[in-house]
C-alpha cells in the first residue's frame, strides 16, 4: 500500500526575542501552535495527535515538559509524543509527524518545538563536570572552530567566506518579522570587525540564544483539500545519526549528513539539488558550516562549497538562496531551530515567506543537525503532491 | 603488554544543582502573588469547575482560562500518604502526610504536606487549614502545610478575583539539585590508573584495528569490546586548534590561548589539550607536540612542541 501523501497546511511562530518573560513555557507554546491552526484555519478539535520536541530536559531544568503542556496543546484525551535528538529535535520531531500522517496512523497532527534559553544554561547543561573526565578548554564555540579550521585547510577556503555568510544571514533576517536579531546597521565591515572569540569564529558569526517556538499542521489529502491556502507537500524526509565521537570520523562532512541528504533525494527523485532545489533552510549555527553543509548536502563538490558562497549564489537574489529567514545565525531556541528551518522551507514553496519569499520557489530544502555532528534530519518539500 | 590484574573502579560523587528560573505568565503568576497575600486563588473552567492550583488552559477543552476565583484557606483530604522519613528540601522537618487537599470552592485538590502527630491522626476525608509561613514571598513556600481543622466546610460559591495585586511576582527561582554516583568504568578505570603514571593507554578494536584513546570499553563503529591495551605516545600532532580569546566560566586559564585536538602516536583519534611553550598565534597544524605535567594533575596540564619538523598533512588528515 503506498503512503499517505503528507501536507503542511499551518506554520506558526512566536517571535524570537532573548527573553519572554512575559510568558510561561505552556503560554510560548500555546502562541505558535494557536497561529499554526489559524493558518489552517482549523481548531483543537481537528487535531489527532500532537508531536513535541525540545533539546534537553537539562536546559530549562522541566522533566519531561510535554505532560505540563499537554492542556496548552490541547492534547488531552489524544496520543502525545515527545522527540528528543538534541539541535536536530525540531527537524526529527516533524519527520514523527509526518510519518504518522503518512502510515495513516492518524489524518491531523500538530507538531511543534521549543526552547525558552532565557530561563536555562545551555553551556551549563551541556557541560556537566563529571568526576575524572577533563573538561572542555575552550567553551561553547572552541568545539565547532577546530573544525572549521580544518575546513579551511582542506578547501584552502579564504578565511572572509565566514564573514559573507554572517552579513548575508543578518541582512535576510531584517526581511523576516519573526527572526529575532534585526541588526538595522548591519555592514559587511561590522562583521568583520567583530571580535575574534574562538579563532577562526568571530562574534558576529556565531548564533544568538532566544526564546521561541514553532508549529505545523500537517495533514493528509483530503485535510489539504480543505486547506484555505496553499499547501507544501513533503517529497523526501529522513533521519540518520553517528557517535559523536570515532575513530574516522569526519567532523567537516560527516558519513550520517551525506547519507541522509541522499536518502532524501532518492526519495524525492532529485538527482542534481544544485539545479532542481529552489531554496534551503540549513542549521548553520556558525557561519562557516554553510560552506561545510553545501558540500555535506551535495550542492557542491568537495571543497567547492564556498566558492558559492562567495559567488553570491546562496545570496536571497542567488540561484540557490540559503536561510532567506536568516537562519540560526539570527534565530537559536535550540529545540526549535531545526523545526524553523523545515517550517520556514514549507513557506518557501506555499508562497507564503512574506518579505523573504524567494521568487517561484517549487522544491525547498529543511535540514537540521545536532549533538556534536551525531544526527541529522531533512525534508523537502514542493509545491505539488508528489507524484504516485 | 602483559596482562595486569583489573583496578578497582573508580567511584565518586557528581552533584547536578542549578537554580533554573521560570516566567510565571499571567495565571501563576496570580496565583502565587495571592498566596502571599494569604489568599488563594483558582481558575473556572469553560464547564464551570474551579481548579485549584489554577491552569493557564481548560485540560477539556483547550481553551485559555482567565476567569480567576478566590476559595477557601479550609479544605477536606481526599487522599494522602504518610512519609516517615523527610528528606532535605521537603516542607516539614518532622514526619508529615503527604495529601491531596480539596479547598472549599474547589473542584480539585492541591499536593501539600499536612502535619499531624501520626498517621494514626490522619484520614480521608478529615478537615485542614492553611498554615500560613511567617515570612511570604509569592511562592507554593507560602503555604507552610496543612493542618488539622476542626470546622465545617465553608458554603457558597467562590467569589470573582481580578487575580491583580500591587507588586506581583512574574518569576520565581526553583533550584534543582540531583545527588548520583558515577563511576567511569573499566576500561576508563584502566586509562586514569596509566595516566597517574603519566603513560597514555589506549584500547584496540579487535575488528577494525583502530586505537581508542581514552578507551570506552568498545569500538563505537564496530559494537564490539575492546580488550586489547596499547600504549601510545607520548609524542604526538596537532590536528587541528582554534585559538581561546574569552575566558570560559570556571577555566583559570589566561587568554589567548590555544585549545588543539592532538593525534598522539598511534592512536585512531585526536584528544583535546591546550598547547602552551610556544607563542599562541606560532602554533600551526602539524605541529609536533609532547605532554607537560605539573604537581599531581590526573591529565597532562598543555602540551608543547618537540622541536620535531612539522607532520606533513597526509599523515594525519584522516585524524582531523
Amino acid at each position: 500500500m503506498s503512503k499517505e501523501p503528507v501536507a503542511i497546511v499551518g506554520v506558526g511562530q512566536t517571535k524570537h526575542v532573548a527573553a519572554r518573560r512575559d510568558v510561561s513555557l505552556a503560554g510560548l507554546v500555546r502562541e505558535a501552535a494557536a497561529r499554526a491552526l489559524a493558518d489552517a484555519e482549523l481548531t483543537w478539535a481537528d487535531v489527532d495527535a500532537v508531536v513535541i520536541g525540545k533539546a534537553p530536559d537539562f536546559f530549562e531544568g522541566v522533566m519531561m515538559p510535554e505532560l505540563y503542556l499537554a492542556d496548552a496543546l490541547g492534547a488531552v484525551g489524544k496520543p502525545m509524543l515527545r522527540v528528543h535528538t538534541a539541535g536536530s529535535v525540531g527537524g526529527s520531531t516533524a519527520l514523527v509527524a509526518a510519518n504518522l500522517v503518512a502510515a495513516r496512523v492518524h489524518r491531523t497532527v500538530l507538531t511543534l518545538a521549543f526552547e525558552k534559553q532565557s530561563e536555562s544554561n545551555a553551556m551549563w547543561g551541556l557541560s556537566l563536570p563529571v568526576p575524572f573526565q577533563q573538561p572542555l578548554l575552550a567553551g561553547a564555540g572552541g568545539f565547532f572552530a577546530p573544525h572549521v579550521r580544518a575546513y579551511m585547510r582542506r578547501t584552502g577556503a579564504p578565511d572572509t567566506i565566514g564573514s559573507l555568510v554572517a552579513y548575508k544571514d543578518r541582512r535576510n533576517a531584517l526581511k523576516n518579522p519573526w527572526a529575532h536579531l534585526h541588526e538595522h546597521d548591519i555592514t559587511l565591515e561590522k562583521v568583520q570587525a567583530s571580535p575574534m572569540l574562538w579563532d577562526p569564529i568571530r562574534y558576529s558569526e556565531t548564533c544568538p540564544s532566544s526564546d521561541g517556538a514553532c508549529a505545523m499542521v500537517l495533514t493528509d489529502r483530503a485535510g489539504a483539500d480543505r486547506a484555505p491556502r496553499p499547501a507544501a507537500w513533503v517529497h523526501g524526509g529522513a533521519m540518520r545519526s553517528e557517535p559523536t565521537l570515532f575513530a574516522g570520523k569526519d567532523f567537516v562532512s560527516p558519513r550520517a549528513g551525506r547519507d541522509c541528504a541522499a536518502d532524501v533525494y532518492r526519495q524525492a527523485g532529485i538527482t542534481d539539488p544544485r539545479r532542481q532545489i529552489d531554496a534551503v533552510e540549513m542549521y548553520v549555527p556558525f557561519s562557516w558550516y554553510e560552506p561545510m553543509w553545501l558540500e555535506n548536502l551535495g550542492f557542491a563538490a568537495e571543497g567547492e562549497g564556498w566558492k558559492l558562497t562567495e559567488a553570491g549564489v546562496t545570496e536571497l537574489d542567488g540561484d540557490l538562496p540559503v536561510n532567506p529567514s536568516g537562519g540560526v545565525l539570527s534565530t537559536n531556541p535550540i529545540g526549535a531551530s531545526g523545526m524553523i528551518r523545515f517550517a520556514e522551507a514549507a513557506l518557501q514553496v506555499r508562497g507564503e515567506a512574506g518579505a523573504h519569499q524567494v521568487d517561484g520557489a517549487r522544491r525547498a530544502l529543511g535540514h537540521a543537525y545536532g549533538g556534536g555532528a551525531q544526527f541529522f534530519s531533512m525534508w523537502l518539500v514542493g509545491a505539488e503532491p508528489p507524484a504516485g | 603488554m602483559t596482562p595486569t590484574p583489573p583496578p578497582e573502579i573508580l567511584r565518586a560523587p557528581l552533584v547536578v544543582e542549578f537554580p533554573f528560573t521560570r516566567s510565571l505568565g499571567p495565571v501563576q503568576s496570580a496565583f502565587l502573588t495571592g498566596l502571599r497575600e494569604r489568599t488563594v486563588l483558582g481558575v473556572r473552567t469553560e464547564g464551570g469547575r474551579v481548579l485549584v492550583p489554577p491552569v493557564e488552559y481548560d485540560p477539556e477543552t483547550a481553551a485559555e482560562l482567565r476567569e480567576l476565583v478566590e476559595v477557601a484557606a479550609t479544605g477536606t483530604v481526599t487522599t494522602w500518604a504518610w512519609n516517615p522519613e523527610p528528606r532535605s528540601g521537603q516542607p516539614l522537618d518532622t514526619p508529615f502526610a503527604w495529601a491531596l487537599v480539596r479547598l472549599d470552592g474547589a473542584d480539585t485538590a492541591l499536593l501539600h504536606a499536612l502535619d499531624a502527630p501520626g498517621p494514626d491522626a490522619v484520614r480521608t476525608g478529615m478537615r485542614v487549614r492553611v498554615r500560613w509561613a511567617a515570612e511570604r514571598a509569592g511562592a507554593i513556600t507560602d503555604i507552610a502545610c496543612f493542618e488539622p481543622y476542626g470546622g465545617d466546610a465553608e458554603g457558597g460559591e467562590p467569589a470573582p478575583h481580578s487575580g491583580e495585586f500591587d507588586d506581583p511576582v512574574t518569576g520565581i527561582v526553583a533550584p534543582a539539585r540531583l545527588d548520583y554516583t558515577y563511576s567511569p568504568g573499566r576500561a576508563q578505570t584502566r586509562y586514569l590508573q596509566a595516566l597517574s603514571e603519566r603513560r597514555t593507554v589506549g584500547e584496540r578494536c579487535p575488528s577494525c584495528a583502530k586505537v581508542y584513546v581514552p578507551p570506552r570499553g568498545a569500538c563505537p563503529t564496530c559494537g564490539i569490546a575492546t580488550t586489547d591495551r596499547v600504549e601510545v605516545g607520548p609524542r604526538g600532532t596537532v590536528t587541528t586548534f582554534c585559538i581561546v580569546n574569552i575566558k570560559a566560566k570556571n577555566l583559570d586559564i589566561e587568554v589567548p590561548y590555544v585549545y588543539a585536538h592532538i593525534a598522539l602516536d598511534g592512536a585512531g583519534l585526536a584528544l583535546h589539550g591546550r598547547i602552551g611553550g610556544i607563542p599562541y598565534d606560532q602554533v600551526r597544524m602539524g605541529l609536533r607536540v609532547e605532554p607537560v605535567w605539573s604537581g599531581d594533575g590526573r591529565y597532562p596540564d598543555h602540551y608543547r612542541p618537540t622541536g620535531e619538523p612539522d607532520a606533513d598533512y597526509d599523515t594525519y588528515k584522516e585524524l582531523l
